[in-house]
């Protein structure tokens, strides 16, 4: 425990003292806004930024950084006299007990709201743990349903969940597969077995058969998994028309690795949240592993000019431009947005506030921003797919910038 | 589910990754077999091996298999050290006190290694490692075949080491009969700490063989070791050839299993295994009688 703390108590050091620096050069540069201190407003920012989801982890942080930055540079929260946001980072560790644990420190500090989670099952056990104190929380990314479905009033969800994932996915599979004159009947599944995989694999189960396709094998598999071989035999096995893979990005990374070196080519490699096969970083280093794999997944919206600025500064930044920097980077924002309306750091009136948004700043394509039960009902998934170098939206056409390659040519 | 298509690759994949088992249980087995101890900090120390090869990459750029060639020596001196001037004095001689001065060990090593580099799982990525040689239908990892290979090259070193050099004798001399390898004038102590530090280097050979595939933090060695357990058991303790043929046994159980069963549930085979030995042969394949 002495480790962690003290760990956290130095970065946290460095990032307040990063703050403060960019904040004094703010006022040396608008000395109009040097009035009496303005008061801070705590939020928590929560990523798994160490274990096996750390990549991602630390990609979500780097995005809801970037968005409070963005914000405390261009004056704070107006609406409580320009006070900055103080972003509490917390570290779940891969783990839902490390995402609780962390959720405790932020309500002791306290905290007015927390955003973040990543994964599905962090995102649960942490909200849970914050509707425990009425803390306001926005989950980043985590699509299991059962986030938003079990009547937690503290808990929003921005992004798109699994069943309008799903659904799209299938629709747009569907589309693909009969524009190409349907090559393709049969499917095998490979999944991560935590709530986010094995999820996922349920609802395709449940629902390929009906679109007419055949599942040959479900396979699961847990993170980290640094062995892909016996996985892909049994792909190989089973000689499908089309892998749908749904895991985390190493083992994605993995499984496209060893399904070249093995010589398994179906007609497609169609993902379903696949955590590799939207990322700018995996084109870039196995590019011949990534190309032609198509997925349904978050994305950014490439007609937003907004979209197109952040995505500049984050790779000045010599980052990849990956869904999680984008979807944090939206989700705090949105908060700042309730904040900025509630007026206040009440968190009864935060959650209100967000209830009620109708917040259109962000940088996804989804339509517009209306909170039911905590589940934005604008949110949605787009198709991508891997064609040389670049990542294309295949899918919806109104955001389309490629036609589909299908099927992969040999 | 029984074409040779996929039987061949599995058995084949098994036989590779059995291997480095093998290695890892070798080290084990030697200690045992001389020290009468169980290294609980086996699998400490093989996390211990792998952040040096994945650093001696990152920071040096040097390939993990010719960081084998510099941290095995090390890795020997090690190990040498550790028991000459720690676990021995610290067990005075008792056996449970070998058990619980390694059980120690082994939590300051990973404490160590978690407070010094996190619980990151951190990789390395080599042009190489996903290469492949074609043989008939499968496609074997080059990476995996160097594993192999090497295995079965130190296992043979390690073997002509204990059958013909002085060391290796006075080490099965001490073995058999502590009293009296001490009396016709063998340093115990060194001889100890010799076969302790043989079983380190075995670990870092081990480690240099595995990182091209498989991660590194701060536990990824206690895996392997809890299957050693069961190498060292099944092969018989202190049995050299018992150590490889078990690990190449446990490898091509797991792989199976793994196919057959799935990912999640290929280590069952290994332990359903590790009872029925238990019961039928208590000492092991090629062990000699307790």
């Amino acid at each position: 425990m002495a480790r962690r703390s003290s760990t956290i108590s130095r970065r946290r050091f460095l990032r307040t003292t990063a703050l403060g620096t960019t904040a004094a050069a703010g006022l040396l540069h608008a000395p109009a806004v040097l009035r009496a201190q303005a008061p801070t407003v705590k939020i928590g920012v929560l990523h798994p930024v160490s274990g096996a989801l750390s990549y991602s982890g630390q990609q979500g942080r780097l995005g809801a950084t970037m968005a409070i930055d963005e914000i405390n540079t261009s004056g704070g929260i107006k609406a409580l006299g320009g006070a900055k946001i103080d972003p509490m980072l917390g570290d779940a560790q891969s783990t839902p007990d490390g995402g609780n644990a962390e959720v405790e420190k932020m309500n002791a500090a306290p905290v007015c709201a927390v955003v973040g989670g990543y994964a599905s099952a962090i995102c649960l056990s942490a909200t849970q743990t914050a509707a425990r104190y009425d803390l306001p929380y926005v989950v980043d990314v985590g699509v299991v349903d059962s986030i938003v479905t079990r009547g937690l009033k503290n808990t929003f969800r921005f992004g798109p969940g699994f069943g309008v994932i799903a659904k799209t996915a299938l629709e747009n599979l569907v589309a693909i597969n009969d524009q190409a004159g349907k090559p393709a009947k049969t499917v095998v599944i490979v999944h991560e077995d935590s709530a986010f995989g094995a999820g996922l694999a349920k609802l395709l189960n449940a629902q390929l058969p009906d679109k007419g396709f055949q599942v040959l094998d479900t396979i699961p598999h847990p993170t980290p998994t640094r062995e892909f071989e016996s996985i892909v035999l049994k792909i190989k096995a089973a000689n499908p028309d089309l892998v749908i893979p749904a895991n985390y990005y190493n083992e994605y990374v993995l499984l496209a690795r060893t399904m070249l070196q093995q010589h398994v080519r179906p007609r497609a490699i169609y993902s379903v949240l696949g955590g590799a096969a939207s990322s700018y970083k995996f084109v870039k280093e196995f590019p011949e592993a990534a190309q032609y794999i198509m997925d349904c997944n978050h994305w950014f919206n490439p007609k937003n000019p907004k979209a197109l600025a952040l995505k500049k500064q984050v790779e000045d930044k010599g980052q990849f431009y990956t869904y999680e920097v984008y979807m944090n980077y939206s989700v705090v924002l949105l908060l700042a947005d309730a904040i900025e309306r509630a007026a206040s750091t009440d968190r009864a009136k935060i959650i209100d506030a967000i209830a009620s948004s109708t917040f259109s700043g962000h940088v996804m394509p989804y339509g517009p921003t209306k909170f039911a039960n905590g589940q934005n009902q604008g949110a949605a998934p787009v198709n991508t797919q891997v064609q040389g170098n670049d990542i294309q939206v295949i899918l919806p056409e109104t955001f389309a910038s490629a036609k589909p390659v299908f099927p992969m040519p040999a | 589910m029984l074409s040779p298509v996929i039987l061949i690759p599995a058995v084949l994949n098994g036989l590779m990754t059995g291997a480095i088992y093998a290695l890892v249980a070798l080290g084990l087995t030697l200690i045992y077999g001389v020290l009468h101890i169980i290294n609980f900090a086996h699998g400490a120390l093989l996390s211990a091996a792998m952040f040096a090869a994945f650093f001696a990459h990152a920071q040096l750029g040097l390939d993990p298999y010719l960081a084998a060639v510099f941290l095995t020596p090390l890795f020997f001196l090690f190990g040498y050290g550790l028991q000459r001037f720690l676990i021995g004095p610290a067990a005075h001689g008792e056996d449970r006190n070998f058990l619980l001065v390694t059980l120690g060990l082994a939590i300051v090593i990973e404490n160590a290694l978690l407070y010094a580099f996190r619980a990151d799982t951190r990789t390395i990525n080599l042009p190489y490692a996903f290469s492949t040689i074609e043989v008939g239908s499968a496609f074997l990892a080059v990476p995996r075949v160097i594993a192999f290979v090497a295995v079965v090259a130190v296992t043979a070193v390690l073997w002509a080491i204990m059958q013909w050099t002085d060391t290796g004798k006075a080490i099965r001399a001490v073995a058999k009969e502590k009293l009296g390898a001490e009396l016709s004038g063998i340093d115990v102590a060194h001889i100890y700490a010799v076969t302790f530090g043989l079983g380190t280097a075995c670990v870092a050979v081990a480690a240099c063989l595995l990182i091209p595939t498989y991660y590194v933090n701060p536990t990824a060695g206690d895996a392997f070791v809890l299957i050693a357990f069961t190498i060292v058991v099944l092969g018989g303790m202190g049995s050299i050839t018992g150590a490889l043929t078990g690990g190449l046994f446990v490898g091509l159980v797991e792989s199976l299993s793994s196919v057959f069963l799935g990912q999640s549930l290929g280590q069952i085979g290994i332990f359903v295994m590790f009872i029925v030995v238990l019961l039928l042969r208590p000492n092991g394949l090629f062990g000699e009688r307790a």
